[in-house]
């Protein structure tokens, strides 16, 4: 019978079923950061337990690490208790940790893809909720939370409700101009922030068949946003010429075997599905979010909403809520919204994808003045490659900050943060109130050369008019 | 590890209104900061209960007639973004046992239920109803019945539900699946033996 990819991965870890109707999941690779970690290593330790499989865990250090410090002890101590708690933990069990000392660190969904580590057909867990990028390689991956993680760690299992499957077909060609990051900010738009309740998200269709791993990577990241407990992609050829090579991907004959399987991963022609959407590539343009959460969000040539023409009472309020907190006029166009600071990064478009296709546009050209624009590469190999590429050059020259790897601004727990209520223009994946850094800070969600545009005008741009980009 | 059963929720309640309430406000991200989660209650909902300078904001939170609240009501997808245990933990660490709302985001039900924090939902037009009588008399007790399926204010019973596979964790006293996952082990590591990539 034909079977989805989803359906055949759960039924390969499947354990058995549970009591309460759930399934005791087997995670084939479990990735852990120093935020949501060591509490679970503590409820371990309460409970007299040791790590299952060890070698299944791999480690890295991210969300607190400071982009412009090189050496430790950090600044601010709790960071720095964080990252030697991590240290601790991983030398103690057993696991591989991605050190800074070793060149590998980064933001935890970059290194995983980088190092080979995540697998088509495979399960993956993470306490962290963008897991669902590593769906990009056919992959399972779910976020989950620190009890979790303890079971993760104690059994290399978790206790899951089996979830429905929603195909999204996204067929036709993307117009320039128009990236990954328009793709899903134009899905949750559509779908809405809680859509994808009870669903994995399964995203096909030709624009998805000609993406790179770097553009699905971006759109499975964000299925959080969406609501969907996962995303992924079938895997095929991008996938297999991706992975070839990297340090954790099969060698020599069980290449040829693992890949073999890859394929056979991949949902059957004609298998069924709980929910199917059709999107119009052509339809999808420069998005940009104007509101509290990622389905906000307008296309460069539309307004800001006017609460006083939403059709229910409830958007009425809530777009009240947004205008409220945004400072925003309702009715005015977002095209020529003044910023104040620029964010290029994070898990969702900090790639060497994402870092050269701005520099591609930027060179020559310079940031606004009065905009503070930072960028930061994801991981360390992505800031190797941009250094041996000469980006970090273009950068520099057109007067961003270039910072060492780690999840910066996009969140509130480094030294990057908004200050007051500063307008960020920002590549990474949440606009929630106060999400990065201020109680007041403001974030416009955006692809990367939307960013550029942004920063390079001192307000909010369409790329394709300020790169000259063909349409 | 025996766990206590959890049937019903008995206490008062107060409502913090609104559709979409992410983790980020529930805890924000500063206060992950930490390396285990005692203290977390003093930063339930931080930024929208207190001035950068610590003075209170208008919140139901703050009202003292609310104050011992044991079941937190509120609106639709509540807990949605970050998967941070942080957000449960800190809403049972400052007292609340039960959460009565609209809908949840799924992660958050997830980390909620295993717990042992019931998540209930009801109908907007019954939260509405029910948010108002605490608001007329905050001392209204309030419970919240997984077995039965309902929420009740002051006598006056509502229906809310609980996803099945919850409300059995719950009911019998499995909510935290770790001992059953222990008891799986030998099965996981055979499954496991069958995969490729995970037999070494
Ligand atoms: S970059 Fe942002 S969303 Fe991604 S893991 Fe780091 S903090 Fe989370």
């Amino acid at each position: 019978m034909s079977q989805s990819l989803f359906e055949k991965v759960w039924a390969a870890h499947t354990v058995r079923r549970l009591a309460d109707g759930q399934t005791q999941l087997l995670i084939g690779t479990h990735l852990i950061h120093e935020v949501t970690s060591p509490q679970a290593f503590g409820m371990l330790r309460d409970l007299g337990l040791r790590v299952a499989m060890p070698h299944r865990t791999f480690a890295t250090v991210d969300h607190i690490v400071p982009t412009d410090q090189f050496s430790e002890p950090f600044a601010d101590p709790l960071a720095d208790s964080m990252i030697k708690e991590l240290r601790r933990n991983c030398a103690e069990a057993g696991i591989t940790f991605f050190d800074r000392a070793t060149g590998r660190q980064g933001i935890v969904h970059i290194v995983g893809p980088e190092q080979g580590i995540t697998q088509p057909g495979t399960t993956i867990a993470c306490g962290d909720s963008h897991t669902s990028t590593h769906g990009a390689f056919g992959a399972i991956a779910f976020g989950i939370g620190t009890t979790q993680i303890r079971d993760v760690l104690a059994t290399q299992t978790m206790a899951l409700g089996r979830l429905k499957v929603r195909r999204i077909n996204v067929t036709g060609r993307l117009r320039p101009g128009v990236y990954a990051k328009d793709v899903i900010l134009h899905i949750i738009r559509t779908l809405g922030v809680n859509g994808g309740t009870g669903y994995a998200y399964e995203y096909g269709g030709e624009v998805f068949d000609r993406f790179s791993m770097e553009e699905r990577m971006t759109v499975c990241n964000m299925s959080i946003e969406g609501g969907a407990r996962a995303g992924y992609v079938n895997p095929d050829e991008t996938t297999f010429a991706y992975l070839k090579g990297r340090p954790y991907a099969p060698k020599g004959a069980a290449w040829e075997a693992a890949v073999a399987r890859w394929r056979a991963t991949a949902s059957d022609p004609g298998c069924v599905y709980d929910d199917t959407v059709a999107i119009d590539a052509a339809a999808i343009a420069p998005t940009v979010t104007w509101g509290i959460n990622p389905g906000q969000g307008v296309s460069i040539s539309e307004s800001i909403p006017d609460p006083s023409r939403a059709s229910t009472p409830d958007e009425k309020a809530s777009i009240e809520e947004a205008l409220a907190y945004m400072k925003l006029r309702p009715g005015a166009p977002i095209k020529g919204t003044r910023i104040d600071v620029a964010f290029l990064g994070s898990c969702t478009n900090g790639r060497l994808s994402d870092f050269q296709e701005v520099a591609r546009h930027i060179k020559g050209r310079r940031v606004a003045a009065g905009v503070k624009a930072i960028a930061v590469p994801g991981s360390q190999g992505v800031g190797r490659l941009c250094a041996e590429l000469g980006i970090d050059r273009v950068f520099r020259d057109a007067g961003f900050e270039w910072r060492e790897a780690g999840c910066s601004m996009c969140l509130a727990m480094n030294p990057d943060k908004l200050v007051g209520d500063q307008l960020c223009a920002s590549s990474s994946n949440r606009n929630f109130k106060g999400r990065q850094g201020s109680p007041t800070g403001r974030t416009l969600l955006m692809s990367p050369l939307m960013v550029a545009a942004a920063a390079i005008s001192g307000s909010v741009a369409d790329a394709r008019e300020v790169f000259s980009v063909n349409s | 590890m025996a766990l206590s059963k959890i049937t019903s929720i008995t206490g008062r309640g107060v409502c913090v209104p609104g559709n979409d309430i992410d983790t980020d406000r529930i805890i924000p991200a500063r206060y992950l900061k930490c390396i285990t989660f005692d203290g977390l209650g003093e930063g339930l909902f931080y930024d929208v209960r207190r001035n950068a300078d610590g003075s209170e904001k208008p919140h139901p939170l703050n009202e003292a007639r609310f104050k011992g609240a044991s079941v937190l009501f509120s609106g639709a997808n509540f807990g949605c973004g970050s998967s941070r245990e942080h957000a449960p933990q800190a809403i049972q660490k400052y007292g609340f046992r039960a959460i009565v709302a609209e809908s949840f985001a799924e992660i958050f039900f997830g980390n909620c239920t295993t717990l042992g924090i019931p998540c209930l939902a009801a109908s907007r037009g019954d939260i509405a109803a029910m948010a108002a009588a605490i608001d007329r008399d905050p001392s209204a007790v309030v419970t919240v019945d997984v077995a039965a399926q309902s929420v009740s204010v002051g006598g006056r019973a509502y229906p809310a539900a609980i996803r099945d596979s919850a409300r059995d964790a719950l009911l019998n006293g499995r909510w935290d699946p770790i001992g059953e996952l222990i008891e799986g082990l030998p099965a996981a590591g055979a499954q496991a033996a069958k995969l490729p990539y995970m037999a070494v």
